[in-house]
């Protein structure tokens, strides 16, 4: 059994809770146990790092300062914005000595301190590098076999850090799909562009705009449906095909976590996984290989 | 005058090179200092020394103040020590009573004060003083050079170079790691800016080579090995098997129409895979030499490369009578001797694929400049036929990005030189053979050069779009119907200062020159020097371009770094010069900086033998004492720091030279 | 003595990369300390363990030494036999209680015009920090305290009679650092 801390944000209990869902039994069945930090608090992505970095990096560095007092595990942070702002921190910490007084000084308020060294990591690392491809195959009861998936990587987990893979092609996702018996779109050129991000939300056109062209284009490319690992991804891929579908044309094809297929090629419940949770469903599709499910 | 050893009488000049030393050493200051050191006779500072009027200064000197020894503290000596030297034998004193001083590259160039830069100056003077007192006089011996040239690469460096040099009478090895000379330009449709083809202007240069009576054309064979010194060098090259005798093949071509693979099936290098040959092949039709080969990877005749003898052999039916095909050829060793050797290695296209984003081998209209080198080419894949890879499409809108690998942090931080030119070569050529409209994306246009900028001009008023931006991406995804199906350009056009995107059907890398990936060995077989971007490092940058730090070795062409046609001919030139020039002198003077045993002393430990790298250390075991070969010995003194008992003296570098140059640094304050 | 103290480095720099690339550094005008004076040899493996003692003895703060990379030696292995020396002389000047930053040894390839820039820098930094190695001056106290000495023995000789011998000549100064 591996061990990791694990810091869920706040996605993943909120509109991204169908990750969690389907990433706490996938890692369960991988022998992978997540010890979910004691009293986290926001790392400090979006809104804080625009006002304020040096604030934003104070609030990320307590979350880093808890997990070193679990010892010198890993942690497992599944939100890309979260694993970006930890490592930015992280990376602070090394490269600007007057960051890294300012984070001294904030955390001894709270009685707590942090040396800068504990590893951030993302599961689709953990899953592919540290795991392995041949684990995850033994694991697999139904693969996804005739499913085509477009991965979209999102712009965060590799940019700037591009720790575990390349920054404009990233494939780590595309292997790990293959892994579970998917077909992947090869080479989806928008694996890493911009889902609109929170802009959707203050400007909606360029957002949903960029959003648009992500769904189009992976639709065109002949996909069922878009793997993502991001929480904001998914909800903005998923969550506005009315207004897309107004302003543009309809572009209906469902946006789920590749820990959701993952867990359907492990055999789990759809239910379980979060799979309804989704705006527009995957409903027709898991039928294919849902079925030797029930047999 | 030099009878009189007795009385050591020394002359000091610092030169103030126009102001590069003289603005930040305080030279008159320093030949007053010098001037009040035991010994010196003679103390001045000079305009420039190394002007003939300062030599002259030096050989008056001697004859006005009966000078013994002379020093100068002026720039490096790996610059003007031969200069001086020469001085010095003039002025009637043998030229190693002589000492440099570097107070221009490790002084004036390096320091920003200029109190402490003099009193370096000082220092190091007062060492050089220090030393010269105890040097000795040496004779320079006379090493005779062989006549014979081998030039390693076959492209237009080492074919102009052979040629030149043969015309001159010289012998010549040309050797060639391919199965045909032409190298890079070979491929090439038309050179920029005249339009020529290039065949035309290689291909009877290279079959003059192939024909020349001095020139023995070593081709699909590397060099393995490399020993000796200048005038002397032996070297070991490596003929690989064509499985063909070269002596015996006609270049008829008979083998490969009756080869049993009646379709070409196997990628063809020469058209950089755009097309197919057979297992038994000539590269391109004017290879020279004319003779075919065969490749054992996928003849049928071989598996993996071992001989199985399970194919019909129709080819060697139909080589009928002359018997040119030999199924057991083996790699063989050749053992040549030369006196100078010229290095035109070349250089290799940086690979486009280590750019990801901009698509080359995910979208099959992504093509590199060299692949377009070969469709337009008539002789090519298509006859000249400019189409897409399905063989038909012809595309209407074709973006060259330039400077692929080059001028980027992430890859290459050089400029290659040639890709603008080239690239505006192409985009005339691709607009004469579809009409299509062709977008030019450069960062900065660099036309230095004879007719260049008037190239640019023409192709301005051709009606070529320039988008000066690096791009940022080639996609195939579409923001407009008028985007579907084509590959998307973005960039940024820094001029109009927005991102644009430009769809196109065809996009063109202009891949950027580096050096062979295997340079480093080339490298060290000719024990060459590299800057750090992998070329081979020249003795000077602007004095001796075409030296290397190994008297003899030469180099030319893109080994050196990125360069056109013209001036890679240029510098073959330059290279062959300076081969004809060791040549007809016969003989080199060798610095006389090697080791003796002085025999009294030595204790017979044997502790110098394993240690010299050229065996020159013998032992006399009658005598029960070391020493050295003269001849073999090459200087490097690693014998005498060992020796314990102190018994080995290196010329020039003796100990007591040394000793007397260390303290003579650190007694000035 | 009576301005700054800085420290005075003696570098032995190989013919073919290490010199060549201080020559580098020149034409490409880099800025760099000016408390290094360097003594071309033809190679590293020149470097007689001799020389660094000699420099160290006659007022060297610190001695550097430069040498081609490992495999691109113009003389095949010298750089290798002056590691091989240089590893030795650095634990037998470690119990005589000079500080291992005093004396480095790297490897600066022709085109390395910038390491020099860095290495003497650094070097400089280092060894200022350090302070004076001041050998001569010990030397001197050194051969004050030998003379004192001598002095008392002779005196305890002359009080209790016995005959003045060896102890009468002074030593000779040179012993211990020629």
């Amino acid at each position: 059994m591996v061990k990791y801390s694990y810091f869920p944000g706040c996605s993943l209990k909120g509109t991204g809770r169908a990750y969690e869902e389907s990433l706490l039994p996938v890692m369960k069945a991988l022998d992978i146990e997540l010890e979910e930090l004691d009293d986290w608090n926001c790392c400090g992505a979006t809104a804080y790092m625009a006002v304020d970095e040096v604030k934003a990096c104070v609030m990320a560095s307590r979350n880093l300062a808890i997990a070193e007092k679990l010892g010198h595990r890993e942690l497992m942070a599944p939100c890309s914005a979260c694993y970006l702002v930890l490592n930015k921190t992280k990376h602070y910490i090394h490269e600007s000595p007057s960051v890294h007084h300012v984070l001294d000084e904030a955390l001894k308020v709270a009685n707590l301190s942090y040396s800068g060294n504990i590893p951030v990591k993302h599961p689709l690392d953990v899953l592919v590098n540290t795991i392995g491809l041949d684990a995850i195959k033994k694991r697999v009861k139904n693969p996804l076999k005739g499913l085509k998936v477009a991965p979209y990587y999102g712009c965060q987990i590799v940019r700037p850090y591009s720790t575990f893979d390349d920054q404009y092609n990233p494939t780590t996702m595309d292997r790990l799909l293959e892994a579970i018996g998917c077909t992947v779109v090869k080479d989806f050129p928008l694996k890493t562009r911009c889902c609109g991000g929170s802009l959707t939300g203050t400007l909606p056109e360029p957002g949903l705009l960029c959003s648009y062209i992500i769904l189009k284009e992976a639709l065109k490319r002949g996909a069922d449906v878009i793997a993502t690992v991001c929480p904001l991804c998914q909800f903005n891929l998923d969550g506005y095909h009315d207004k897309i579908e107004a302003k543009w044309e309809s572009v209906r094809i469902p946006t789920v976590y590749f820990t959701q297929l993952m867990g359907l090629a492990f055999g789990m419940n759809e239910r379980e996984l979060g799979l309804h949770r989704g705006f527009i469903p995957m409903k027709p599709l898991p039928a294919a290989f849902a079925q030797p499910v029930a047999t | 005058m030099e009878m009189n050893q007795k009385e050591i009488r020394i002359g000091f000049y610092v030169c103030h090179c126009g102001s590069n030393i003289a603005a930040m050493v305080d030279c008159p200051d320093v030949a007053k200092y010098v001037g009040t050191l035991p010994n010196v006779v003679l103390s001045r500072d000079y305009k420039y020394m190394c002007s003939d009027p300062g030599q002259e200064l030096i050989a008056k000197d001697i004859a006005e103040h009966k000078l013994n020894r002379i020093v100068v503290a002026s720039c490096s000596p790996l610059l003007h020590e031969h200069t001086f030297r020469g001085a010095v034998e003039a002025g009637g004193v043998n030229p190693f009573f002589f000492h440099m001083v570097n107070i221009r590259e490790h002084d004036s160039w390096v320091h920003t004060d200029r109190k402490e830069a003099t009193e370096k100056a000082k220092g190091l003077s007062q060492a050089a003083i220090a030393r010269v007192a105890k040097h000795k006089k040496l004779e320079q011996k006379k090493v005779p050079i062989h006549p014979d040239v081998l030039v390693v690469g076959g492209g237009i460096a080492g074919i102009h170079a052979a040629m030149t040099l043969a015309n001159a009478g010289k012998k010549v090895y040309l050797v060639e790691r391919e199965p045909s000379i032409g190298g890079h330009m070979a491929k090439f449709d038309k050179t920029f800016p005249t339009l020529d083809c290039a065949a035309c202007i290689l291909t009877p240069k290279m079959s003059a080579v192939g024909s020349h009576p001095n020139i023995t054309l070593l081709s699909y064979s590397e060099v393995t090995k490399m020993s000796g010194y200048v005038g002397n060098y032996d070297v070991t090259v490596k003929r690989k098997p064509r499985y063909i005798n070269e002596d015996l093949c006609t270049g008829c071509q008979d083998c490969i129409s009756h080869c049993v693979f009646k379709e070409p099936k196997f990628a063809d290098e020469f058209n950089e895979n755009l097309s197919k040959r057979r297992p038994v092949y000539i590269p391109f039709p004017q290879a020279t030499p004319q003779v075919v080969l065969i490749d054992p990877e996928v003849c049928l005749n071989f598996k993996r490369s071992v001989l199985t003898d399970k194919c019909k052999k129709t080819c060697v039916e139909a080589c009928g009578e002359k018997k040119a095909i030999d199924f057991t050829q083996k790699e063989t060793l050749l053992d040549i001797k030369v006196g100078t050797i010229i290095v035109s290695t070349g250089f290799q296209t940086f690979d486009a694929k280590r750019i990801p984003q901009y698509g080359y081998g995910k979208y099959p209209g992504v093509y590199t400049a060299l692949e377009i080198e070969r469709l337009v080419n008539t002789s090519g894949p298509t006859g000249g036929h400019v189409v897409l890879r399905d063989g038909k499409t012809e595309p209407k809108s074709i973006g060259i990005i330039h400077c692929v690998g080059s001028r980027d942090k992430k890859t290459n931080r050089w400029c290659s030189r040639v890709c603008c030119m080239y690239s505006m070569k192409l985009a005339h050529l691709l607009k004469e053979h579809t009409g299509a409209e062709v977008y030019n994306f450069y960062i900065d246009m660099r036309t230095p050069g004879k007719g260049y900028e008037e190239f640019y001009d023409k192709l301005l008023e051709e009606g070529n779009h320039f988008i000066r931006g690096r791009v940022g991406e080639v996609t195939d995804w579409a923001f407009t119907k008028e985007e579907e199906g084509k590959l998307v350009i973005r960039v940024e056009d820094t001029l109009a200062g927005y991102v644009r995107r430009i769809p196109v059907d065809m996009v063109v890398l202009a891949t950027g020159i580096e050096p062979h990936s295997d340079s480093n060995d080339v490298r060290r077989l000719f024990n060459m020097s590299c800057g750090s971007e992998g070329f081979f490092l020249e003795r000077h940058p602007k004095l001796a371009p075409v030296n290397t730090f190994n008297d003899g070795i030469y180099i030319a062409g893109c080994c050196q770094g990125p360069r056109d046609i013209p001036d890679t001919v240029a510098q073959a030139g330059a290279a062959a010069a300076e081969c004809m020039a060791l040549i007809d002198k016969g003989h080199i003077e060798q610095e006389p900086n090697t080791a003796f045993v002085l025999a009294d002393e030595c204790c017979g430990c044997k502790s110098c033998l394993p240690l010299c790298p050229y065996t020159a250390i013998t032992f006399d075991e009658a005598l029960g004492k070391a020493s050295i070969n003269e001849a073999l010995c090459k200087g490097c003194g690693t014998c005498v720091a060992a020796c314990p008992s102190g018994s080995i003296v290196q010329n020039l570098f003796d100990d007591e030279e040394i000793f007397s140059e260390i303290k003579g640094v650190l007694a000035y304050e | 003595m009576s301005k700054e103290w800085k420290p005075r480095i003696v570098a032995f720099f190989c013919n073919w990369c290490t010199y060549t690339a201080a020559d580098l550094a020149g034409v490409s005008r880099l800025k760099y300390a000016s408390n290094t004076r360097v003594i071309r040899l033809m190679c590293s493996g020149r470097v007689d363990p001799q020389f660094i003692l000699d420099a160290l003895s006659k007022g060297a703060d610190a001695v550097l030494i430069g040498g081609c990379h490992p495999f691109d030696c113009h003389y095949a292995e010298g750089n290798y036999k002056c590691l091989r020396r240089f590893e030795m002389l650095k634990r037998m000047l470690k119990d005589m209680g000079v500080e291992e930053d005093r004396i480095r040894l790297e490897w600066i390839s022709a085109a390395e015009g910038a390491k020099v820039k860095t290495v003497i820098n650094e070097m400089v930094t280092k060894v200022t920090e350090l302070g004076p190695l001041g050998m001569p001056q010990k030397f001197e106290e050194w051969d004050k305290e030998m003379e004192q000495l001598t002095h008392h023995v002779q005196a305890a000789d002359a009080a209790q009679g016995a005959p003045c011998c060896a102890h009468a000549q002074p030593q000779k100064k040179e012993v211990a650092h020629v």
